[in-house]
């Protein structure tokens, strides 16, 4: 299953894309819980009909808290034999939706145990609202409410999620489409609850031409901004590993969002990133 | 039926325990701490088929009942005061969204400063978002009307509130006539809602995006929801009536009120003192009365009206503020009486109010004495 056509996201949005591929990579039905956001406000309309699969929409920070009760339910009717599918559920966020507003009923929901999905559809700032600044704002990147760049680094919101000794957690972008769709049928294999986040860009607030939507993709992994790879069951794994690790300096230079860095910017935004990498393949090397 | 001694928490229970909802989520606050203890007991013991979400929060235990109830099963829960208040962002998520969920408030204060005793603040906060409102007098109230508010929310896509008083009703133990489960059953039926987000063939949006060329239409809905509700009340009750002799609830509940010269309106358990007071002061040939309102959203004004208007002087007693403007309680039923009406505020934060007060505020009225003013009793 995909989305199907009429959206109104921003042309060469990379949210649509993401939807599909997860939708796509299994064959269960599914539910999908909304947070408030880009996608839910272009692809919601009564009139359209673009969401081949049932969905909840409810407020902006609740969408794991509202999966919770959907899963409930669905074990109470599935107990009385009053439902015999295997239903997938699906939460999906943005940034703001998961590590800021969000957090805590993701926190609840992944502690209680829920069998649920969650993807995090990152691109870094409050996109829906004019692109102001978010925890998963990057370090120096000039956003609405931080024009003059942002003054700290991102939250971790991987090793917050790991915190919870859920089974299955996997980071995904679209460098890499097959491994976001195999991550996302793992995701829904997995009993219990389980993380996706993937990296969604934004051609509006990160500031970059369209035809650079790959381009600006690859360079995240290329430059180990966004590595791919998952945790399972606590155990490390990156999925693929960059060609040839390349300075972020590349990545940072292609979007107008981090204009005027100064060669110290740079060089804090490549330690941080060094630093990031060389846990990873501690991490996943230790295995 | 049987008798049992029962606080208005536990009246919930047993009244949940006999509705069998399928997912309850909670989260403890005083002084409603009781009802999701006392199903997660139920559970433990087998004596329910549901379950019960202990959540991490009230925002949560709400959004969570949003999810169960849009997919298509009971849902219910149970809060307080800071609760609602926390809750709030999701109460007109839920009417909107037309799901029939049933919720207990233990009525307390709201903070600042923080105070864990009875006072309308926190429902009446959300009183205009779409909500059903029940405010009971005692436990007995707390247990039928659980089955009436559920059935009448049902029948009108609406959720409802069973408000008992924090303290007092949520604490004191009564003598509760507690139904056979058979009757209840066949009293409250199945639970069928047409849309639900199981239905993967016709896959639907709960909760869609709407411009100005829509929004106006889903709340005008509501609207019309509240007004059906208004007239199915007393069906509901009727048949609930012949089911259950002696057991009559309407919207609103005289007290001597007939030929009464002197009325006071007010609602939940400060009723009982003042059902008391109107007794001795007929004693002494003046003639008091009492109007009590039970069913508080939708608002039955033409009840109050025809209850009110032979009266020469009326009282409202609120047990919640509406500061810089006119009471809650007082507000609607100034809109049903032309005459001498006077607003009073009392017991907030759980302050006692004592017979002699109340004795005093009909002895004003005799004295004509009124004004535009908002009286505290303190």
């Amino acid at each position: 299953m995909k989305l199907n056509p009429g959206y109104k996201t921003c042309i060469g949005c990379a949210e649509p894309i993401i939807v599909s591929q997860v939708l796509d990579s299994i064959e269960n039905p599914i539910i999908v819980s909304l947070a408030t956001g880009c996608l839910e406000v272009a692809s919601t309309k009564p009139s359209d009909k673009i969401w081949p699969v049932p969905v909840i929409h409810s407020t902006f920070g609740n969408s794991a808290a509202t999966i919770s009760g959907v899963e409930s339910a669905i074990k109470v009717l599935q107990k009385k034999g009053q439902l015999k599918k295997d239903v997938k559920l699906l939460v999906i966020a943005g940034d703001g939706g998961t590590l800021d507003i969000g957090l805590q009923a993701l926190s609840g929901a992944l502690e209680r145990n829920h069998d649920f999905v969650f993807l995090c559809m990152d691109n870094g700032a409050y996109m829906n609202t004019g692109g102001q600044r978010s925890s998963a704002s990057p370090y120096k990147v000039k956003t609405s409410t931080t024009p003059s760049g942002k003054i700290t680094f991102r939250k971790d919101i991987i090793e917050i999620v790991k915190a919870h000794n859920i089974p299955y957690i996997a980071q995904a972008s679209l460098a890499d489409l097959d491994d976001l769709k195999r991550k996302a049928k793992k995701a829904f294999e997995s009993k219990g609850p389980a993380f996706i986040n993937v990296m969604s860009p934004c051609i509006r607030f990160w500031k970059f031409d369209m035809i650079h939507l790959r381009k600006v993709s690859d360079l995240s992994l290329n430059t180990c901004f966004w590595p791919l790879y998952e945790i399972e069951n606590g155990i490390y794994n990156i999925t693929r590993k960059p060609d040839k690790k390349i300075p972020i300096k590349d990545f940072l230079e292609i979007q107008k969002r981090f204009s005027d860095l100064t060669s110290e910017d740079i060089l804090e935004i490549q330690k941080y990133v060094d630093k990031k990498w060389d846990y990873l393949v501690s991490m996943s090397d230790n295995n | 039926m049987k008798v049992k001694a029962l606080n208005g928490q536990q009246a919930a229970v047993e009244a949940l325990r006999q509705i069998d909802p399928e997912v309850i989520p909670a989260y403890p606050i005083t002084p409603t701490t009781g009802i999701p203890e006392g199903y997660s007991k139920l559970i433990s013991e087998n004596k329910v088929s549901g379950t019960l979400i202990n959540v991490e929060s009230e925002h949560s235990a709400l959004s969570a009942c949003v999810g169960a109830s849009s997919t298509g099963v009971r849902t219910a829960t149970a809060t307080a005061s800071q609760g609602l208040m926390y809750m709030s962002e999701v109460i007109p998520v839920v009417s909107g969204l037309r799901l029939p969920i049933l919720m207990y408030v233990g009525n307390r204060a709201i903070s600042a400063p923080i105070n864990i005793h009875c006072d309308h603040s926190d429902s009446m906060s959300v009183r205009d978002q779409g909500w059903i409102q029940i405010y009971c007098e005692k436990a007995q109230e707390v247990y039928d009307l659980s089955f009436i508010g559920l059935k009448l929310a049902e029948q009108v896509k609406l959720p409802v509130m069973i408000c008992m008083d924090g303290f007092i009703t949520t604490h004191t133990l009564e003598p509760v006539k507690i139904e056979s489960d058979v009757k209840i059953e066949k009293f409250v039926g199945e639970f069928r809602p047409k849309n639900t987000l199981i239905d993967f063939k016709k896959p639907k949006v709960f909760g869609t995006f709407t411009m100005p060329d829509e929004y106006i239409d889903y709340k005008e809905n509501e609207e019309i929801a509240m007004k059906n509700a208004l007239q199915l009340y007393d069906n509901i009750n009727m048949q609930y009536n012949r089911l259950f002799d002696n057991k009559f609830y309407p919207k609103v509940s005289h007290y001597k009120t007939r030929y009464a010269d002197y009325v006071i309106v007010a609602m939940s358990s400060v009723c009982g003192l003042i059902k008391d007071v109107v007794d001795e002061l007929r004693g002494e040939g003046f003639k008091a009365g009492l109007l009590k309102v039970r069913l508080y959203r939708p608002f039955p004004y033409k009840d109050v009206e025809d209850a009110l208007k032979n009266a020469k002087g009326v009282v409202v007693l609120d047990r919640s503020a509406s500061f810089g403007s006119k009471p809650p309680l007082f507000s609607d039923v100034k809109n049903c009486f032309i005459g001498s009406i006077q607003s009073y505020v009392f017991g907030l934060g759980g302050r006692d109010i004592t017979k002699e007060d109340i004795k005093e505020v009909f002895k004003k009225m005799e004295r004509k004495d009124y004004d535009h003013t908002v009286r505290y009793i303190r």
